[in-house]
């Protein structure tokens, strides 16, 4: 077992519970900690699946993937039916009674990245370096199932996600170089057709454009980038100090306990312990990296690449709409942002890895 | 395997380049930048709210309100909320407009700023104000909006205090209004920014515009923290606010009633008049017991933002523009009341008090024959008797000698003109100082007035003289108005014989205020004094505390002995008896309170006489004077006598009223109190 992305995992989720409880705790002033709470029963329930899954043998995860995307592929046709509940414009979440509900979009993530591995496990080549074709291109047909239900919500987010995981692993699988150029070609193309032929929602478009010049919105997405960039700005050094943040009090910044958590961060902590939570998770995905580099199963070191993937671009995503050089995107923040079942997946993924580390140390 | 090794150290590579970059990012961000950041935030949190004052409410000498507050609970928009919105806060506004019930239309034309071709309904202040789109507001609508701010951004309720008159049109034009503080006054009146809270109002008008520094009192302010919806988590600061003094004044509210009551009978009686006004002093003190103008208004249409339609009105023909205080802005000639001033100046110039002087039915001078008013001829009289019964000839010999005696029409030296001074020392053609608004200055005309005229006028006469008015119609006019530029031109500047005629009776150029003429009168059958009358009487905190007493100036001194103005008092004590006005005091019981006066009646060209009637009361030793004019209201026995009788009538509780019951004093004793009421708590304790 990998100690050291345990300790990063667990540190972040430390730091994130007192953000959520900060950023939280003026909702209800007869329980200000009702949220907090809530998220950190959320990380219990995480580290249980987390162990279940680490002293587990990954190799059963690989037999079972097609089922899995085939239940998660329910989960997204159900959230479009009647059972389906609509929370801030996106249709993710199926309610399962007692004031819970699941996110079947997120739970895709870790689904595909096993699915996508088990296919492209299967070498066809006499190296085993690179994939086989017909498996490259299911890969971009199970991608493209998932993604259009997802779009359908509508979540962008999370469909980048999800196309970020694909293209990184058909790389990492080995594909050939020419393959990969025309890969990029073909998605600028593509980018460039959804973008001129007006495909995309009118709010879609404004995130973009507000992040070349803020001031085109000035109370629309405009307003959010801004009060983030103020927010976090403000913080200075050593931040305003945990439940001191003027804006976070305040609720300049919308979604501080879930996407923009990290303003809280940034505001309350200042750059010291921003720059610490940015480390953490550079600390998370190093080690992920290195489980992948010390792993012999091919099989295995996809997951690991799919995994890094996931969650560095979510980093990306995240940190960056929040300091002004990345568009607005509602995506979470791996291990420090609220949610049920963001937070499950998160924590059987790192499973999954020690499982792989655990696996290979004892049968390796 | 090695492929993929390989490619997964191009992503770690990505994964360090990434941490780089953001780290480096939120460097630049909260250590670079961070100092800018935090200022922004500060403003984006903390709200300056001021707390407006209650301004000083004005009562009368027995601290009775005249102007007093009520609260009342008023929805604002904050404009500048509502632009921001990406649809111009227009489904804000709906939504007001359904829990309020005021059209959208309307709500959106009430917030609009006013300005060039934009008409009231408009917002005349501040834009950074909140502005007030509706009063009296019910709880249970304010509720609705407070409870559900997120529905309602940029829309308060709160209670704000208002305006009150409790005696609706009475003292209208005195009392004054208020309105918003315009861009323009902010400027102009320097200092007033920094003390100015922006929901409150500035005095306009009247009393409220004199003493508006005093009233308004010291607004609070509070410094909140604030969340996006601009609800407030913590107060940072809070200074409360201080509460204006109170005003209190020497009018007498049953006074004023009377006089209110006596001058809408007299409106009533004359229905060409189209104006009136009534002025009572003190003459002890110098000090307003009552003052009223007509046409009137009721000032409650300023509270909470006038109409336009109401606006337009009050500046019209239609309503007579009752915001003019005839009392003291508008200037008529005094006809016969003036005869104080032209005696005073005979006497000041050696005519003897017991000397006899000619009372024929006309007088002639200059090749122009002068009439006695009504033809009549008294043949030798006393001075006495000349006051008394208005013997206009005594007045116009006198004039006309005095002139001869400056040298007539080529004056030698420094002429003497005893009348033109005389006229000046009691007090008329300059300002009284009164404090209130907007005074006239009258005109006392004479040699050194034509002269100055002529200055200005010669050039535009002297070339009218020339080319005449080829752009008049009416080709005898246009003649008649080239001859007078010709005279004009020619000698403007000479002083006539029939100008110093017209003048010993109070006609031709001369023109005074109600409020010139009662306080020449104060002065006269007073201690001689000509004080600057004041209506304000003294300035109180709140809690009682006297601020300062406002003091009545004394600006000169009649120059003629006691003795003369004691001849001249008993003379007008016998016209309500047996002189110009005995008609109209048949039947007042002297018993009670004798009175003075001195009947005017002035042509007009063009009009209707005006109606004046000075009076004063106890004859014997005055503490009031009463002036009353009725503009185009005939002979001063017939409509100006009669009022100023029902005023007497009702201080002093003089006969009957309509209802035949004696009627009861509104000063027994004919004493206004002597002492300021006493003040706990922002209203007077009996």
């Amino acid at each position: 077992m990998d100690g050291i992305l345990l300790g990063a995992v667990v540190a972040l989720s430390v730091i994130g519970t007192l953000l959520v409880w900060s950023s939280t705790r003026n909702w209800n002033s007869a329980e200000p900690t009702a949220l907090a709470k809530k998220h950190v029963l959320n990380l219990c329930v995480g580290l249980a699946l987390y162990s279940a899954v680490a002293v587990s043998d990954y190799r059963v995860l690989r037999r079972y993937a097609p089922l899995m995307y085939g239940i998660v592929t329910v989960g997204l046709l159900l959230v479009l039916t009647p059972m389906g509940a609509t929370i801030n414009g996106h249709r993710s979440w199926i309610t399962i009674g007692g004031g819970f509900a699941v996110q079947p979009d997120e739970v895709a993530k870790p689904v595909l990245v096993l699915l996508l591995a088990m296919l492209l496990a299967r070498a066809g080549d006499k190296k085993k370096d690179r994939p086989r074709y017909l498996y490259v291109a299911l890969c971009l047909a199970v991608w493209g199932g998932t993604a259009v239900l997802v779009m359908m919500e509508p979540d962008l987010g999370t469909t980048t996600v999800l196309t970020a995981i694909t293209g990184g692993m058909i790389v990492y699988a080995g594909v050939h170089k020419r393959l990969i150029a025309a890969g990029v070609v073909l998605a600028a193309a593509g980018a460039a057709a959804v973008w001129f032929l007006g495909l995309l929602k009118p709010y879609q478009v404004a995130r973009f454009t507000a992040l070349m010049d803020p001031s085109t919105d000035p109370r629309g997405i405009g307003y959010n980038s801004r009060q983030a960039l103020i927010a976090i700005g403000s913080g200075e050094l050593f931040g305003k100090g945990l439940f001191h943040g003027g804006q976070t009090t305040g609720r300049f910044v919308p979604e501080q306990h879930t996407d923009f958590i990290f303003t809280v961060a940034g505001e309350e902590l200042g750059f010291v312990g921003a720059a610490v939570v940015v480390l953490l998770l550079g600390v998370v995905l190093l080690r992920c990296l290195r489980i992948a580099r010390l792993c012999e199963d091919r099989f295995a070191a996809l997951v690991a690449g799919g995994i890094v993937t996931w969650m560095g671009f979510q980093t990306l995503v995240n940190v960056g709409m929040t300091i002004g050089i990345m568009p607005i995107t509602g995506v979470p923040l791996p291990f420090v942002s609220y949610g049920g079942t963001a937070t499950f997946s998160n924590m059987m993924a790192v499973g999954v890895l020690q499982a792989i580390h655990i696996k290979d140390r004892v049968f390796g | 395997m090695t492929r993929l090794r390989g490619r997964l150290l191009v992503l770690q590579v990505l994964v360090i380049a990434m941490i780089v970059v953001l780290v480096v990012r939120l460097w630049q961000v909260q250590v670079m930048q961070g100092e800018r950041f935090g200022t922004v935030a500060t403003e984006t949190r903390t709200r300056e709210v001021r707390v407006p004052a209650l301004r000083g409410s004005i009562l009368d000498s027995s601290g009775h309100p005249l102007v007093r507050n009520r609260t009342s609970l008023v929805v604002s928009v904050d404009r500048g909320r509502l632009e921001r919105m990406h649809d111009g806060g227009a489904a804000v506004l709906r939504r007001l407009s359904t829990v309020l019930g005021v059209p959208y239309d309307e709500l959106k034309q009430q917030i609009r700023a006013c300005g060039p071709g934009i008409s009231r309904p408009c917002w005349p202040g501040s834009p950074y104000t909140p502005i007030p789109v509706a009063e009296h507001v019910k709880t249970r609508q304010a509720l609705q909006i407070l409870e559900r701010q997120e529905d309602f951004p940029g829309v308060t309720a709160e209670i704000q205090s208002r305006r009150d008159y409790p005696h609706g049109k009475e003292a209208a034009a005195l009392l004054g209004y208020l309105q918003p503080v315009t861009e323009q006054e902010l400027e102009r009146r320097e200092g007033l920014k920094a003390s100015f809270s922006g929901v409150d109002l500035v005095g306009q008008g009247g009393l409220e515009a004199i003493y508006d520094a005093a009233m308004r009192g010291k607004p609070g302010l509070r410094r909140v923290q604030v969340d996006r919806m601009g609800k407030v988590i913590k107060i940072d600061q809070q200074a409360n606010p201080v509460p204006g003094d109170i005003l209190v004044t020497s009018i007498d509210q049953r006074v004023q009633s009377i006089v209110e009551k006596s001058l809408d009978q007299a409106m009533k009686e004359t229905p060409k008049s189209n104006g009136a006004a009534a002025v009572v002093l003190d003459v002890k003190t110098g000090r307003v017991v009552a003052m009223a103008s007509r046409p009137t208004y009721d000032p409650s249409i300023w509270v909470g933002g006038i109409k336009e339609k109401d606006y337009r009105w009050l500046l019209s023909d239609k309503s007579g523009k009752p915001l003019v205080s005839r009392a003291i802005n508008g200037t008529y000639a005094p006809g016969s009341t003036f005869k104080i001033s032209s005696v005073s100046a005979m006497i000041a110039n050696g005519s003897p008090l017991n000397g006899s002087y000619e009372c024929p039915s006309s007088f002639t001078a200059a090749g122009q024959t002068y009439a006695n008013a009504g033809g009549m001829s008294l043949g030798s009289i006393s001075l006495h008797t000349a006051l008394e019964k208005s013997c206009d000839t005594v007045f116009y010999k006198a004039g006309f000698e005095q002139w001869k005696a400056d040298g007539g029409l080529k004056p030698k030296g420094t002429p003497k003109e005893p009348m033109t001074h005389m006229a000046k020392a009691y007090g008329f053609g300059r300002r009284t100082g009164i404090d209130l608004p907007g005074e006239s200055p009258g005109l006392v005309p004479g040699r050194q007035w034509k002269k100055d005229l002529w200055a200005s006028m010669k050039d535009t006469m002297c070339r009218r003289a020339k080319t005449g008015y080829p752009e008049m119609k009416d080709q005898a006019k246009a003649a008649y108005a080239k001859r007078l530029a010709h005279e004009n031109c020619v000698e403007g500047n000479i002083w006539h014989a029939y100008e110093a005629i017209n003048f010993s009776i109070g006609q031709g150029a001369l023109l005074v205020t109600p409020l010139q003429l009662a306080r020449a009168y104060a002065a006269l059958v007073g201690d001689g004094n000509v004080r600057s009358p004041r209506i304000g009487w003294a300035l109180v905190r709140p809690d009682g505390t006297l601020v300062k007493e406002i003091p009545v100036p004394v600006e000169g001194h009649l120059p003629i002995s006691d003795h003369a103005r004691d001849y001249i008092r008993k003379a007008l004590a016998q016209v309500p008896v047996t002189g110009t006005a005995a008609a109209v005091f048949r039947g007042f019981d002297f018993n009670v309170v004798k009175v003075g006066g001195k009947t005017g009646t002035a042509e007009v060209y063009g009009k209707d006489d005006t109606s004046w009637f000075a009076s004063f009361a106890p004859a014997d030793n005055p503490r009031f004077v009463a002036v009353v004019m009725v503009a185009q209201g005939g002979w001063g026995a017939s409509t100006a006598a009669p009022a100023v009788r029902r005023i007497w009538e009702g201080i002093y509780g003089v006969g009957k009223g309509d209802d035949g019951k004696p009627i009861k004093p509104a000063l027994p004793g004919g004493n206004p109190p002597a002492r300021l009421p006493v003040i706990r708590d922002g209203v007077a304790v009996q």
